[in-house]
């Protein structure tokens, strides 16, 4: 398979008036054509921080990428010049946002926002073809024509994201990044969109990253899964190699112990215990060891690798006997 | 929104009779006697009486308002108490001045207010944006007096670029626009600095840059008209306070406007010679206002929708 996305390394930090945010440490992420890949994590735990630094959108002056590569189509995107960055951003990779109802300009129609799109990267259409362009993806995502004139006030939370994906996909993009497209949205929205958005992924093969904190989401739109914390990616599998739970970073097991089953016994959730470490000072060792219930002395110490078994990867020591990685190649 | 031009138009007018009301009832109590200061200290009591008369000042208080209010309305600004000379052609002598005063100010305090707010804002932190406070925090608290005299020391007296007093020329009205429009400007690149950065982190620009647009566009399409609005308000607020500011500056530096001719007649308890330039200046006010609200309206969907419910 292609790769469209190679991220090698990957550290980036926030400097406040304060302190150093350590948000991203050293990701390594792999993106095929067509690929759907769920990134699982907390809140704070770099997932959307990573997806802003393939963009280069990071808030200027505090967050900065520190080290790394981040590869589109085997090209550095650090190399890139303002004008090859602006091509790629929107064109060749978008992004979906969290908040619909604060990611829309409030004073311009949803098609204008729409069909900035066509103005910025497909400049030889006319204005004619453009319109017709932006009426079939308003179509497309379910929202009728005529309401193109109307502005972000006049909609829905859920009609909000509806032209957010219409803006993310109708430059039909290689790379979708959505982040956390449903977490503002009610639950009926919800399945609604996910069901839109799997289907126009397969409809112009689109790869995606999905960032989520709902695992349920991954299993359902997903192809692969990441599993970050304090900026790691801790886990890495197909969708089987992970959901089969036979083999998880005790930090995904976790996660899977906080959804409720509703045909087991007890009646109470387990949580992880204690808090997200503080990303301004990050443990030494496994940043999970204060957490976790296998922590051995080893883990506050040492850094676990990444150790691997064909496409299931793990930094975790209870793992160790799995080999360590092959120099990134499959 | 014809309706609603009409009914900020109709507006005016309960404000209008509050206005003429009040003005002229605390000119009345006010002290000065208007008969004692046209006719001299040494006029006799028959001299006294007659004017009186003739003024109508023997009549009770509502009686006067509602006679000057019926001339005024019928386009008749009445005569001076002091000089016994038509109001209207005083006022009409007068007005060019203070409006070209208050127009030069005002372009000022638009054009260059906002454009260095915008600056101040998208380069954040430099040393751009930290002079360019400075200076804001420095003509916010000079007072537009001491600012006056200094420019006419520096640009008069000293350099000889500039005429001191006067309103003959485009040269006169370059210094009074100036001082009367740099503390208005200051607070107006302050305005829409804040209100700049505040959009500029909003999660809609971050859409943008997603988009692929470039920083230009990012700032003129997406930022510029969001974070115009509530530097445009303030405009609409400054308005009556630029008006007021143009009493000051008419007197430093002698331009014979409406606002020296406002400073003579409440002197004298001359209430046709206050009147007259009052209900002028309210009227632009109010003007003013009405037409900022339709900009707003104009540049902000929300508010539109909300004007033709």
């Amino acid at each position: 398979m292609d790769e469209i996305l190679k991220i090698t390394d990957l550290y980036v930090r926030y400097h406040t008036d304060d302190a150093v945010v350590h948000a991203v440490n050293g990701v390594n992420m792999v993106i095929h054509k067509g690929e759907a890949m769920g990134l699982v994590g907390e809140t704070g735990a770099g997932k959307s921080t990573t997806a802003l630094s393939v963009l280069g959108i990071l808030p200027a002056k505090v967050g900065q990428i520190e080290a790394g590569r981040i590869e589109y189509n085997g090209k550095d995107v650090s190399k890139m010049n303002k004008k090859e960055l602006r091509a790629m951003r929107g064109k060749r990779i978008s992004m979906i946002f969290q908040d619909p109802m604060t990611s829309l300009n409030p004073i311009i129609t949803v098609g204008d926002q729409i069909m900035e799109m066509l103005t910025l990267h497909f400049k030889h259409l006319s204005h004619q073809e453009k319109e017709e362009k932006v009426d079939r993806i308003l179509k497309l995502v379910g929202i009728p024509a005529e309401r193109k004139n109307e502005y972000p006030f006049q909609f829905s939370g859920g009609m909000k994201q509806r032209v957010g994906i219409a803006i993310a996909l109708i430059c039909e993009p290689d790379l979708l990044i959505a982040d956390e497209p449903t977490t503002a949205l009610d639950v009926t929205i919800q399945a609604q969109i996910l069901q839109l958005m799997k289907e126009l992924k397969e409809e112009l093969n689109t790869a995606m990253i999905m960032i989520t904190h709902d695992l349920g989401i991954v299993a359902e739109t997903c192809d692969s899964v990441s599993v970050m914390y304090a900026g790691e990616i801790v886990e890495t599998g197909t969708v089987e190699d992970v959901f089969e739970r036979k083999n998880n970073h005790p930090y995904t097991q976790g996660l899977f112990n906080c959804i409720p089953k509703l045909d087991a016994e007890e009646e109470r959730l387990t949580p992880i215990e204690g808090f997200v470490v503080d990303p301004t000072h990050l443990p030494c060792g496994c940043k999970f060891h204060e957490r976790c219930p296998y922590a051995t002395e080893r883990c506050e110490k040492e850094l676990p690798g990444d150790y691997q078994r064909g496409t299931h990867k793990m930094k975790c020591f209870r793992y160790e006997q799995w080999g360590k990685e092959t120099s990134g190649n499959e | 929104m014809g309706k609603y031009i009409l009914k900020r138009a109709l507006y005016i007018i309960p404000t209008y009779i509050v206005l003429t009301i009040l003005v002229y009832v605390i000119l009345s109590f006010s002290p000065g006697d208007p008969v004692l200061a046209s006719l001299g200290a040494n006029a006799t009591q028959e001299q006294i009486a007659q004017k009186t008369a003739e003024l109508g000042l023997d009549k009770p208080l509502p009686v006067r308002y509602l006679s000057y209010m019926s001339g005024f309305l019928q386009g008749d600004m009445g005569k001076s108490w002091i000089s016994g000379n038509r109001i209207s052609v005083e006022f009409s002598a007068r007005i060019g001045n203070t409006l070209l005063l208050l127009l030069y100010s005002l372009i000022l305090t638009i054009v260059l207010g906002t454009f260095m707010g915008v600056i101040a804002a998208v380069k954040q932190n430099s040393i751009t944006d930290n002079v360019t406070m400075v200076i804001a925090m420095l003509m916010l608290s000079i007072p537009a007096f001491f600012l006056g005299l200094i420019m006419q020391l520096i640009f008069c007296m000293r350099l000889k670029m500039l005429p001191v007093t006067g309103a003959e020329s485009f040269r006169h009205f370059i210094l009074p626009s100036i001082v009367l429009a740099a503390s208005r400007v200051a607070g107006q690149v302050r305005m829409t600095r804040s209100s700049m950065l505040d959009v500029i982190g909003q999660d809609y620009i971050r859409t943008a840059r997603a988009k692929g647009a470039s920083e230009v566009r990012v700032i003129c399409y997406h930022a510029l008209r969001n974070g115009l609005l509530p530097a445009i308000t303030n405009i609409g607020n400054n308005i009556g306070g630029i008006v007021s500011g143009a009493v000051t500056v008419e007197t430093i530096f002698a331009v014979p406007g409406i606002g020296s001719m406002l400073v003579n007649a409440v002197r004298t308890a001359d209430i046709p010679g206050v009147m007259g330039p009052l209900i002028f200046i309210a009227l632009l006010v109010c003007v003013v206002n009405v037409l900022i609200d339709l900009l707003y309206a104009f540049i902000d969907p929300r508010v539109r929708k909300q004007l033709s419910k």
